[in-house]
């Protein structure tokens, strides 16, 4: 900023949280969320390379509370994303964006992250129960 | 850059304010919280807590301003004019979000009301934000009729109906800045992105169908700054006192980059 010596007026500090902040941060945390999970995939594929041992390791670790916990924050993270890049998608093409749309897609977004993350963490889960 | 916090100077929330009462007997008592700055004591910024009784109060949150102003403390400073949401000179934080004190009723504000200036903006005097950097990026977007063709010599330059149409709601705007301080990109980047009123006004001449500086406009917008730092958080629209899109007019640009290079 300038050097008037003027203070500078509260910002997040006073704005309402709103729908609009709320989903636009957490499209963008979600999104550094996926792209640190690479790093996971890279271990899975370390872990793969070297030998059964290894693997065996990595999958007990996964499939424990700590592991199952991750894995389905990934898969919301995923679908949020997802859900969220469409969003914006429809908004770059010149539609829903206005205020009504915008507050309707935001509930319907964090619905379908719900609805689909609790779906695919079934899936993840399934294997446990009849291995 | 990226500042959560609020630089040293600026920080209140330690600053103990002053607190004005109610008078004995009042009985519909609203207590509005105000952040103060006084630039000839060298204090930090702190909150005044005044108590009011809205039964001697007109109903919208200018007149508990003046009724301050007039009756509390008269070294209250605050910008206003119309009083009637045309001028936009009293914009500022209200309960959270920019809006005009003088189109927001009191019954809207839950609980305390609390009232900030313009938020992420130097501060001149209590809620009267600088808002030379906001004027300049108007100005920058070239906000007049740009013609190389002679006008007709014995009319003006007509449009359709569907024409004025794409420009009625752009034109519609105040300049009030409630936009473009509500926006984080803006906070973050008001240096160089422009913010959404200024790309609502150069939208306004980009669509104008008697523009013939349309090319000029989106050459001067291709930039990763001035148009791009746009993230569609849609707080503008949100914000705008006059129901006015201007994410809607960026996306418009937006495309509008896209189709030219086809």
């Amino acid at each position: 900023m300038s050097n008037t010596g003027r203070p500078l007026s509260p910002h997040l500090q006073v704005y309402r949280f709103m729908y609009t902040m709320a989903t636009s941060i957490a499209h963008r945390v979600t999104g550094a969320v996926l792209s640190l999970s690479l790093i996971l995939f890279i271990l899975w594929l370390v872990a793969l390379a070297s030998g059964p041992v290894y693997y065996h390791a990595l999958v007990v670790l996964l499939s424990g509370p700590l592991g199952t916990v991750v894995l389905v924050g990934l898969l919301a993270s995923f679908w949020y994303h997802t859900c969220a890049g469409i969003r914006h998608l429809f908004w770059d093409s010149g539609i829903g964006i206005n205020k009504a749309a915008a507050r309707l897609s935001a509930y319907a977004i964090v619905a379908t992250t719900i609805v689909l993350t609790l779906l695919s963490s079934y899936w993840l889960v399934m294997p446990k129960v009849h291995p | 850059m990226v500042e959560l916090t609020l630089p040293k100077n600026s920080r209140y929330k330690d600053v103990p304010g002053r607190v004005h009462k109610a008078a004995v007997g009042a009985r519909n008592v609203k207590a509005f919280r105000i952040y103060r700055f006084d630039p000839s004591i060298g204090e930090r910024p702190r909150i005044d807590t005044f108590e009011i009784d809205l039964d001697s109060c007109g109903p919208m949150v200018l007149d508990a301003l003046l009724k301050i102003k007039n009756e509390v403390d008269s070294s209250l400073t605050f910008r206003r004019s119309c009083r009637e949401g045309i001028c936009g000179s009293c914009a500022m934080n209200i309960s959270g979000k920019n809006s005009l004190a003088c189109t927001t009723a009191i019954g809207e504000c839950k609980g305390d009301v609390n009232i900030f200036p313009l938020p992420h903006m130097e501060v001149i005097k209590d809620l009267v934000p600088d808002l030379t950097n906001f004027y300049a990026q108007y100005a920058s977007v070239k906000p007049w009729l740009q013609t190389r063709t002679p006008a007709p010599p014995d009319s003006e330059r007509l449009q359709s109906k569907d024409d004025q149409e794409k420009i009625d709601g752009p034109s519609a705007c105040i300049l009030c800045a409630c936009c473009s301080t509500s926006c984080p990109s803006y906070w973050w980047n008001s240096d160089r992105y422009l913010g959404p009123a200024a790309l609502l006004a150069s939208y306004r001449w980009i669509v104008d169908s008697r523009d013939e500086a349309t090319g000029e406009r989106l050459d001067m917008l291709e930039d990763p700054f001035r148009l791009y730092r746009c993230h569609t958080i849609m707080n503008c629209t949100e914000a705008c006192p006059k129901d006015l899109n201007p994410a809607k007019a960026i996306a418009e640009i937006k495309k509008l980059m896209v189709e030219r290079r086809h």
